[in-house]
């Protein structure tokens, strides 16, 4: 299966020589063109996982594939064209204006020493006008409101065009509304062939975007597979140790606390 | 804000104009022949006047220009790097590590102003190495908050150094000359200052200079920067080399003068906003500005050369309230 966008195989990992290792022997393929999510409680090493693709972190034995290729045999300009990130905080004391903030994005596809061209300021515009929020163009970036603060990360990560974005925790602390807007345009890359992946604690968000879905646990993947058959009763107790019930309402998988099973009456 | 661009271009033109104009004018300021102001016919007429220009105002006026923007330039990457607007570019041992090694070269070495200048910025960069090295041991917290805790320790030490060296300095010659260092002055300032700062200071700010785009990258969260293509540990270390040989040049000259890295930055941050693209070179116009204009009141108020430290410190203290109080204003609206 050498088709897959990103590949993980026989990952070992661990912060330190001392350290417990987050992974031990993790292999994972993530197929082109799709959403996939990383589900898991906190602290089960999802962001982990997305360091160690972005090669921020460097794994003790195994190797990272992405398109079929050594992630280390990519140039850090060519890798950082292929891959995006949208991280779960990032914080600036500095008034950069949104616009300029977006303009950071196409980074990549300046030489070492160059400034932004026309085509730069371009491309950030187009983001800005995508997202649909080209009137936060001059705002500085420390006054925006927590969502508006995740579309303009979101808006920098299109700037610089990658084929594979990975998101950690896009949706945390977003309200129903924003939430919303940002999941239907990462729904809109995928369907553009953009592969995303992207990490979340909450079942609900991974079952509205994904088509495939990874549940981790303590440093372990437990299962990873097309949506329907890992979004089960089973798994997702197993992933959060509590009981939970899925449902399924209008052609959607729901998840829900089961309180009924422990309840004393 | 639509016109930010326009009124960008039209600050950076009235900054240069006003910088061409105070230079031309501190040509012609001093005490000489007599307070606050010298004709111009009288370099053509008064060949004590040509020389004094030639020898002393001119390398004085480049020197003030070169600390001004070498500091103001220092501030805004420091500041940046370690992403706290209040750091300045003396912090990582850099100025107490300057004023130790001179208050020794000033003690035991020599007290010639090479040797001193030498000394100084020996030891700055030992302040800097010393920062650098504890910081790379500490096994807890972030790159940035080991190197701000480190600093701070490096510098207490050096400054504790510079307390014992005043204690056994001799209060009729040495201690004078000690405390005169500390508190900053381009006095004595001549051609041989120049041309020892300039191989350090000019390498050190063409480099940060051309790197402006990507001090915005390093501005960010390490996973950020480094997802932008940049190598976040590497281009910081590079850049934080340069603007320390710089500082520890121009500190070895000038002595102690502070709050120009500190308070520049933020007034060209507030002018023409964070991009460093444009930031960088406004703070070095306006740095060196305050300074020629610090320099030429220092020289040229009182019978006596008033220290350039005070008066750097003294302006900057205020603007510094003022700027605060302006911001308060501004979050509470």
């Amino acid at each position: 299966m050498s088709a897959a966008m990103i590949a993980l195989q026989g990952l070992r990992f661990a912060y330190s020589p001392e350290a417990p290792a987050v992974f031990t022997d993790l292999s994972l393929e993530i197929p082109p063109g799709t959403a996939t999510a990383i589900l898991g409680p906190n602290g089960a090493g999802k962001t982990t996982l997305l360091h160690l693709i972005l090669g921020l972190l460097k794994p003790q034995a195994g190797r990272i594939l992405l398109k079929g290729r050594e992630r280390t045999s990519y140039s850090r300009t060519a890798f950082s064209r292929l891959v995006g990130l949208v991280p779960q905080i990032e914080t600036t004391p500095f008034d950069f204006s949104v616009l300029e903030y977006i303009l950071l994005g196409r980074t990549p596809y300046l030489k070492p020493l160059e400034m932004p061209r026309q085509a730069d300021y371009q491309a950030a515009a187009n983001a800005l006008e995508t997202l649909g929020i080209t009137e936060l163009k001059d705002r500085p970036v420390p006054e925006l409101s927590g969502g508006e603060h995740q579309m303009v990360l979101l808006a920098r990560a299109l700037a610089q065009g990658p084929r594979i974005l990975l998101l950690d925790e896009p949706t945390a602390h977003l309200d129903l509304g924003n939430k919303d807007r940002i999941l239907r345009l990462l729904g809109g890359l995928v369907a553009q062939g953009v592969t995303v992946l992207f990490t979340s604690h909450d079942p609900e968000t991974a079952s509205f975007l994904a088509s495939y879905l990874i549940t981790m646990r303590a440093g372990q993947v437990l299962e990873s597979g097309p949506l329907e058959e890992v979004l089960t009763e089973e798994v997702l107790a197993e992933t959060y140790q509590v009981p939970v019930r899925v449902h399924r309402i209008d052609g959607r998988l729901v998840v829900l606390l089961d309180h009924t099973s422990d309840d004393p009456d | 804000m639509n016109a930010r661009p326009l009124t960008r271009r039209w600050l950076f033109i009235f900054l240069v104009l006003a910088l061409l104009i105070l230079i031309a004018l501190s040509i012609f300021v001093g005490r000489y022949p007599k307070p606050y102001w010298m004709p111009p016919d009288l370099l053509w007429q008064d060949s004590l006047a040509g020389r004094l220009v030639l020898t002393l105002r001119l390398p004085r006026l480049l020197t003030a220009l070169l600390l001004g923007a070498t500091l103001a330039a220092s501030g805004t990457v420091m500041q940046m790097i370690f992403r706290n607007p209040l750091v300045e570019p003396g912090f990582l041992g850099v100025s107490q590590g300057a004023a130790f090694g001179a208050a020794l070269s000033i003690l035991w070495i020599g007290t010639s102003p090479l040797t001193i200048e030498v000394t100084a910025t020996l030891f700055a960069m030992l302040g800097l190495a010393l920062s650098y090295f504890i910081a790379r041991r500490l096994r807890f917290g972030g790159w940035v908050l080991r190197l701000v805790l480190t600093g701070i320790a490096v510098s207490a030490l050096f400054s504790a150094g510079v307390g014992v060296l005043k204690y056994l300095a001799d209060p009729l010659t040495e201690l004078p000359e000690i405390t005169f260092w500390l508190l900053g002055g381009l006095w004595s300032v001549t051609w041989h200052d120049l041309l020892y700062l300039l191989p350090l200071v000019l390498p050190a700010l063409t480099v940060v200079y051309l790197m402006r785009w990507r001090l915005n990258l390093l501005s960010l969260n390490d996973e950020t920067a480094f997802s932008l293509g940049a190598a976040p540990t590497r281009e910081r270390t590079l850049l934080l080399v340069a603007v320390v040989t710089a500082t520890a040049a121009v500190t070895a000259v000038g002595g102690i003068v502070g709050w120009v890295g500190l308070i520049v930055p933020h007034i060209a941050r507030r002018l023409f906003g964070a991009n460093a693209q444009y930031t960088l070179p406004a703070a070095m116009l306006s740095g060196a500005l305050f300074a020629l204009f610090a320099d030429d009141l220092a020289r040229t108020l009182l019978a006596g050369e008033i220290p350039l430290g005070i008066l750097t410190s003294l302006l900057g203290a205020l603007i510094f309230v003022w700027l605060m109080t302006r911001t308060q204003l501004r979050t509470r609206k």
